[in-house]
């Protein structure tokens, strides 16, 4: 069970508290009808997923309901930092 | 050396000491003609099949680990092949007909036991779902038949049918030809049948780069051995896919989630089939040793951890203990989980990929060991050929772009 602290409760709270939302920073589209079938791909189903830093989504479901972002390393599950959603992915060491 | 009577009986008499290695280990030499990385049961497969099928000689596997050290170690080793979609059903279909004549094609007892898969029905959807499935599946010639709750009990003596449980068991799908095999003997029998072909399986071999010429084509693998020159490339690499496709720039469609099993103590046997619930999400089956074999759930977040959150294991553990109430009061003896990539649509992806001389088979998800032989004998024929199988000419890469997904979400062993 991994302990997330939530930017908007400022708590660590138990992870059934929260739902995974998916890699983060993911942009939706701006103009639809502009974009390309590659450009849907990427945006619909290819995904960074590293061994190593992942910036990733995930949303206080059984606290305060709002999404954030975090940074948590995929061989540890170490959180190294969680942000509010808006702000801009944090510079961090491994 | 093969398996035969007279064999076994010079070795019974000489102690059982002159049994040769099963496999070389060869020192990997500076060039081959094709290199499949990862050493499971996907990848041994398919260089198996590229050297018998294909009469490609001077090929080798290299692994990061030791051979079926990865998922291939780690599954729940069940084998079907009711899928609802005819591209799935066409593959895994192939797998399981070789799946029946495999202990005799490699001269290798993978113990393939078609004991019966038995997938339970708790709720309206569940039923509507799996008639689908039956029906979908005998349009093809693949057997699967539904049960009434009274013939699933009496299939599986040990299932709790109590109408009054708070997910009642109110049906089942039950594919016979369905059953389990063992996992190990079948990396192990598919090394050994390669290796006896002339594939070099070199182990403790990590891939740190792909390197690339000026026309964009694969050119050598730089590996923790040393540089090996190859023009193909068939990476298998299962929840690591991305990692090894991020070394030759190309962006995979995948994610990669910790998934569990679990042993129980071995008790005798009490268990004579495999019993799958998608919906209050817990599989079990026993195996020879007499352990109680339990699949449980992914993660809900991406990890390379090969752990996974102890809740998991414990959720399937309830429902384990609802469904069998005769094992309420056994003994868990392991744990563990394995690395598991999931594509969009729960379909693999097995073909080329936009680099010239690299090929692709991976997505197998949380199901992949049931298609080892077929994963294996269609990727060779992709590899060796250029081209993809029939079978596996919808798996492509490129189905994520034009949009013909294989959407076989509802047909995965366990709830994503």
């Amino acid at each position: 069970m991994l302990l997330i602290r939530c930017p908007y409760c400022e708590m660590d709270r138990p992870e059934l508290e929260f739902r995974y939302g998916g890699e983060a920073h993911v942009a939706r589209p701006v103009n639809p009808m502009a974009e390309s079938d590659e450009s849907w791909a990427e945006f619909l189903y290819m995904r960074t997923n590293p061994k190593g830093l992942h910036a990733e989504r995930w949303r206080h479901t059984s606290g305060c309901g709002r999404f954030f972002n975090a940074i948590r390393h995929t061989v540890t599950d170490r959180f190294v930092v969680t942000y509010k959603a808006g702000e801009p992915r944090p510079e961090v060491k491994p | 050396m093969r398996f035969g009577f007279i064999n076994l009986l010079r070795q019974a008499f000489a102690g059982n000491e002159g049994w040769p290695e099963q496999w070389r280990s060869p020192e990997p030499k500076a060039a081959y003609d094709a290199v499949i990385v990862g050493a499971g049961g996907h990848g041994l497969a398919t260089a198996y099949y590229m050297a018998k099928e294909h009469g490609l000689r001077n090929i080798a596997v290299v692994e990061r680990g030791w051979l079926g050290g990865g998922n291939t170690g780690r599954n729940t080793t069940i084998i079907r092949s009711n899928y609802l979609w005819e591209e799935s059903q066409g593959l895994y279909e192939h797998a399981m007909k070789l799946w029946e004549g495999l202990s005799q094609d490699f001269d290798y007892n993978v113990m393939y036991s078609p004991r019966g898969v038995m997938m339970l029905a708790h709720n309206i959807h569940d039923v509507q779902v799996f008639k689908r499935h039956v029906h979908a599946n005998r349009l093809q010639g693949i057997d699967n038949e539904w049960l009434t709750t009274e013939q699933a009990k009496a299939f599986c003596p040990i299932l709790n049918t109590d109408p009054r449980i708070r997910y009642p068991i109110i049906g089942a799908a039950l594919q016979r030809r369905g059953g389990v095999a063992r996992h190990d003997a079948v990396a192990w029998g598919y090394a050994r049948a390669a290796s006896a072909l002339g594939v070099d399986i070199i182990q403790n071999c990590e891939v740190t780069a792909i390197r690339r010429g000026a026309d964009g084509a694969v050119e050598a693998l730089e590996t923790s051995r040393g540089t090996i020159r190859t023009k193909k490339i068939g990476v298998v690499a299962a929840g690591h896919t991305s990692v090894v496709m991020g070394m030759a720039g190309v962006r995979m469609p995948l994610e990669s989630y910790p998934l569990q099993a679990l042993v129980s103590e071995p008790i005798k046997p009490i268990m004579p089939c495999v019993v799958m619930s998608n919906t209050i999400h817990a599989y079990m089956s026993q195996s020879d040793k007499g352990e109680l074999v339990i699949g449980a759930g992914t993660d809900a977040y991406t990890s390379y951890s090969q752990t996974g959150g102890l809740h998991i294991a414990s959720h399937t553990l309830d429902a384990i203990c609802e469904l069998f109430p005769v094992v309420r009061r056994m003994r868990m003896l392991r744990n563990w989980g394995g690395i598991v990539d999931v594509t969009p649509d729960r379909s693999p992806i097995i073909g080329k990929t936009p680099v010239p001389g690299l090929f692709v088979n991976c997505g197998w998800g949380t199901g992949g060991f049931k298609a080892t032989p077929g994963s294996g004998h269609v990727f060779a024929h992709t590899v060796a050929t250029g081209e993809p199988h029939p079978i596996n000419a919808g798996f492509t890469l490129d189905r994520f772009r034009t949009g013909r997904l294989i959407d076989e979400a509802a047909a995965a062993a366990v709830a994503h």
